[in-house]
């Protein structure tokens, strides 16, 4: 039973020792990024990959967290160690809200999608239109650059802190897959009648499912605020991000423990090493290029890996292992 | 003795269409019970009633003694009420253990302890070398038994069978019944629709018969068959007499 920790342990031990072996900070920033997306993209995992309500607006607790984080720290002057698990909560309630307003109304599928994107979207204008977020002209974290302020001097010590987190979110996400309520997840995703039939409180363990993942993901957006120390309304709660939280489990593997993980790295690495190449090639950038990248991505995935990437690897390592 | 199961004057009406009008039945503890009627008489109707999926138009569905007409369908399956559906609803994505454990956490909730219990269950039902299989995989006579296992890992007092035997060949019929009585005599009182009747005269202890959403007969097997009115709700008006006349030509 511990030894299904293992792999997790391996993997946090690889990611961790990563920054050792470069010092280029522009590696170490799109390092954190995409850590940071992996843990937004573990947070839409819980409720769409094992709970099957597909969200189009994880953008609503991202920005939910990141506003939090910033605005927190900005305009009521609250530490950052106090201001994250803070923001998370924050954005676990706007999560739960919503949930509860959607699944009440037994909102599913396109539905429930449409929903939740509708949110997103009036929370985007309302941070843009809101003076006490700073509107248009978005907020700015003060530059102070001490520990107690979590701020650091070398840009690994950040990404130690995202990667503690994203460690953080694997266990979790394990242990509610082999919990009684990880399975009862699965079993509404699975055939919602039926595990009512079995007792399962289907409302509830949604409620459950959409205020965890929201959580989670609003954890993201307060180390995103904290990591660039800017937020806009387009950034925090821009479309962005609700794309690529769902398109990184999508790509890596729905409802299993490393899908977002692994998606997000093979996601926003192919889209960062096209744009580099291309750019290159071109002699300049090409902006939007790597959306091309995430489409190809996802089509490619649909029609050859229905099971994401870690399904693939799984189907070939079973096809590898038959005798001829 | 008073009945485990009771069920007063329940009527269900979808838009015009009255489904069930005014049902009573009763189901004594330790029994196999039978309803049975022809197709569309409104026996699945009035098991989603008593299984808490849908909400009566009227009446009462007393459980234990209880008043249980007002609870939702996952407290009826925690009370002891368990169901299962006509048309099979297997969590395709799971294994055949990890579906019956989904019922065995209601009782067990620790992952062990349920996961056990599912292996048990499942080779109680018969489908013990099955448990690591798909759930999708299964044919319509596995399928049909994991129903069965879901629904017995909630360990209920009292269990619903929507047409188990609908669609199997004769022959997974024989290897059934063996089941369905097992059940019964390890305590767990049963309610089943039925079309099958050679599984019904040899099965059940009491009968009851719907016709057009009206209770219109009970009694042992035995009775419902030489019922008038029983006949004639299956074969159609005069049919009793009828066939009454031809016995004496």
């Amino acid at each position: 039973m511990r030894s299904s920790y293992l792999p997790i342990a391996l993997a946090v031990a690889i990611l961790a020792v990563l920054p050792l072996g470069t010092s280029s900070n522009t590696t170490l920033n799109f390092l954190s990024f995409a850590l940071i997306v992996a843990l937004a993209a573990q947070g839409w995992n819980i409720l769409g990959g094992y709970g099957g309500q597909f969200s189009f607006g994880h953008a609503a607790f991202f920005g939910t967290g990141a506003y939090g984080m910033a605005l927190l720290q900005v305009r009521f002057g609250i530490n950052p160690w106090l201001a994250l698990p803070l923001a998370t909560l924050l954005g676990a309630a706007v999560g739960a809200a919503i949930g509860a307003l959607s699944f009440r109304a037994r909102l599913r599928g396109s539905y429930f999608a449409l929903v939740t994107l509708a949110f997103a979207e009036v929370f985007r204008i309302l941070a843009n239109a809101w003076g006490f977020t700073g509107g248009a002209a978005g907020v700015l974290v003060p530059l102070r650059i001490e520990a107690a302020n979590m701020q650091f001097a070398d840009r690994a010590t950040f990404y130690w802190l995202v990667l503690a987190c994203v460690a953080a979110g694997l266990v979790l996400t394990q242990a509610m897959a082999r919990a009684r309520f990880g399975a009862w997840l699965v079993a509404v995703r699975e055939n919602e009648e039926a595990a009512r039939a079995l007792g399962v409180d289907s409302l509830a363990v949604k409620l459950r499912a959409i205020t965890l993942s929201s959580g989670i993901t609003a954890l993201a957006g307060g180390l995103y605020a904290q990591k660039f120390l800017y937020l806009d309304a387009g950034i925090a709660y821009g479309s962005w991000i609700s794309v690529e939280a769902l398109l990184a489990p999508i790509i890596g593997g729905l409802g299993t423990v490393f899908g977002p993980l692994v998606g997000a790295l093979v996601l926003l690495g192919l889209g960062e090493a096209t744009k580099i190449a291309l750019g290159h090639a071109l002699g300049g950038a090409v902006p939007g290029v790597d959306l091309v990248v995430f489409g190809v991505l996802l089509i490619l995935c649909v029609a050859f890996a229905p099971r994401g990437l870690l399904g693939l690897g799984a189907d070939v390592r079973r096809l590898l292992r038959r005798p001829v | 003795m008073s009945a485990l199961l009771q069920v007063r004057g329940v009527t269900m009406r979808f838009g015009g269409l009255v489904a069930v009008d005014d049902a009573a039945l009763d189901v004594a503890p330790g029994t196999i019970t039978g309803l049975i009627g022809p197709n569309g008489a409104g026996k699945t109707t009035l098991f989603t009633v008593i299984a808490g999926f849908q909400t009566a138009n009227a009446g009462t569905v007393h459980f234990a003694g209880e008043d249980v007409t007002a609870l939702p369908a996952h407290t009826r399956a925690l009370r002891g009420i368990a169901r299962t559906f006509q048309i099979v609803q297997p969590f395709a994505g799971l294994t055949v253990r990890e579906n019956i454990a989904v019922g065995a956490f209601l009782r067990h909730p620790s992952r062990g302890e349920a996961m056990a219990r599912a292996t048990a269950v499942g080779e109680a039902v018969g489908l013990g070398p099955l448990l690591d299989r798909p759930a999708g995989a299964l044919t319509v006579a596995g399928r049909k038994r994991l129903e069965m296992a879901r629904a017995l890992a909630t360990e209920p007092r009292l269990l619903l069978l929507d047409e188990v035997l609908a669609g199997l060949n004769p022959s997974e019929i024989r290897d059934m019944l063996p089941v369905v009585r097992r059940i019964r005599d390890d305590g767990v009182t049963i309610l089943m629709v039925e079309h099958v009747m050679q599984a019904v005269m040899s099965l059940c202890d009491t009968v009851h018969v719907i016709a057009q959403g009206r209770m219109i007969a009970h009694g042992t097997p035995a009775e419902i068959a030489r019922d008038p009115k029983v006949v004639e709700a299956y074969l159609g008006h005069g049919a009793a007499r009828r066939l009454a006349g031809g016995a004496d030509a």
